[in-house]
């Protein structure tokens, strides 16, 4: 996989030049950050190009580093060519209170449900999604589980005492 | 009909069974008898027919769901105790059997189902996830189905042995046949139904 990387780092500067903040090997992936109003024209220029043809969303989701300050929240896009078998990994960083993010659905239909997903979970609004309602949790959750400062435990419990949890 | 052959391998009518094996067939409940009449309580009657003829409703979520199958088969097989035929609509069903963990989505669908079974019904609850939510003290999970439905029986365990289902249907069959034939028309039957805000 480590030689794809520059194969596909040259393209994308070529045609997006600054808006491709990163790009690097994590562990043995190819990792791309780039600008968020840039992704979907990424993503189509990465199905479009007649060489790189990744044509396959793998998955979407979201993701949360409450420390990394005005870039809290991101989404990862794992795509992949199934010619080559080349997996690449996209993925946008942005802040908290600014959590929109355009949708993929225009490119996958598949990204429809992902999206759903992950506004489910850590309230990513994506912009032009033509149908953004929970999927997983119940309607009336009243918050966004997988963001950090969501409690995991269930606030219904009455028989939990505190004192006997060291807290 | 008489019963010629005497050897107890080969039966060749009830008395011969009943005469010659250890089966233990209900015997009939207190009352007074005499020479072509028997008198009791409908309730006792009423008990005794309900108690050895339930039809559970199994709604199976998880590895519970596993364990009761192991109970409806041959090796535990439920059906000594007259449960052996399952129903899997809830207007023909007495006892619902919920098993595994129910995640708050699904606690609509449950009280649904119950709701579908007409009266009277009992509802076992099998293991930690289904009586308390058990492992699962999470945001998407239902800390208990007593939430949302009474329960009469909770089975403990995670999961519980067949033998424990079966004890659990035991004192299921101990609540049937103790149960007046009146008691679903009590107002205060009626006021723990409005608790859990069920009509």
């Amino acid at each position: 996989m480590e030689d794809i990387l520059p194969v596909i780092e040259k393209k994308l500067r070529d045609a997006f030049g600054e808006d491709v903040v990163s790009a690097e090997m994590m562990r043995d992936f190819p990792v791309f950050t780039i600008k968020r109003d840039k992704i979907i024209d990424v993503v189509k220029y990465l199905y479009d190009d007649p060489e790189l043809q990744f044509r396959f969303l793998t998955d979407l989701c979201g993701i949360h580093f409450p420390d990394n300050k005005g870039h809290e929240l991101g989404v990862i896009y794992h795509l992949h060519n199934m010619r080559k078998n080349w997996r690449i990994r996209l993925r946008t960083f942005f802040a908290l209170n600014d959590a929109v993010v355009p949708t993929l659905t225009t490119v996958f239909s598949t990204a429809n449900w992902m999206e759903r997903e992950t506004y489910d979970f850590f309230g990513i609004t994506f912009k032009g999604h033509p149908n953004l309602k929970r999927i997983l949790n119940v309607d009336d959750l009243g918050g966004f589980p997988m963001l950090k400062e969501f409690p995991l435990e269930d606030p219904t419990r009455r028989d939990k005492d505190d004192k006997m949890f060291g807290r | 009909m008489g019963c010629r052959v005497k050897n107890p391998f080969i039966p060749h009518c009830m008395n011969t069974i009943i005469k010659d094996s250890n089966i233990e067939v209900v015997g009939a409940p207190a009352g007074i008898e005499g020479p072509g009449f028997f008198a009791t309580s409908l309730d006792k009657v009423v008990g005794m027919a309900r108690k050895n003829s339930l039809w559970p409703l199994p709604f199976a979520t998880s590895c519970c769901g596993i364990e009761f199958m192991a109970t409806m088969a041959a090796h535990y097989d439920m059906g000594r105790f007259g449960a052996e035929r399952l129903s899997f609509s809830p207007r023909q069903a007495d006892l619902l059997m919920v098993m595994g963990t129910i995640a708050k989505k699904m606690a609509p669908i449950l009280r649904q189902v119950y709701t579908q079974m007409a009266e009277p019904r009992w509802v076992l609850s099998m293991g930690a996830c289904a009586s308390s939510g058990g492992i699962f003290d999470t945001y998407s999970v239902l800390q208990g189905i007593d939430r949302v439905i009474p329960v009469d029986v909770y089975v403990p365990g995670c999961p519980p042995r067949p033998e424990q289902v079966l004890d659990g249907i035991l004192r299921i069959q101990d609540l049937v046949q103790n149960e007046s034939i009146r008691r679903r028309k009590t107002p205060e039957y009626k006021a723990m139904l409005a608790q859990y805000g069920i009509e």
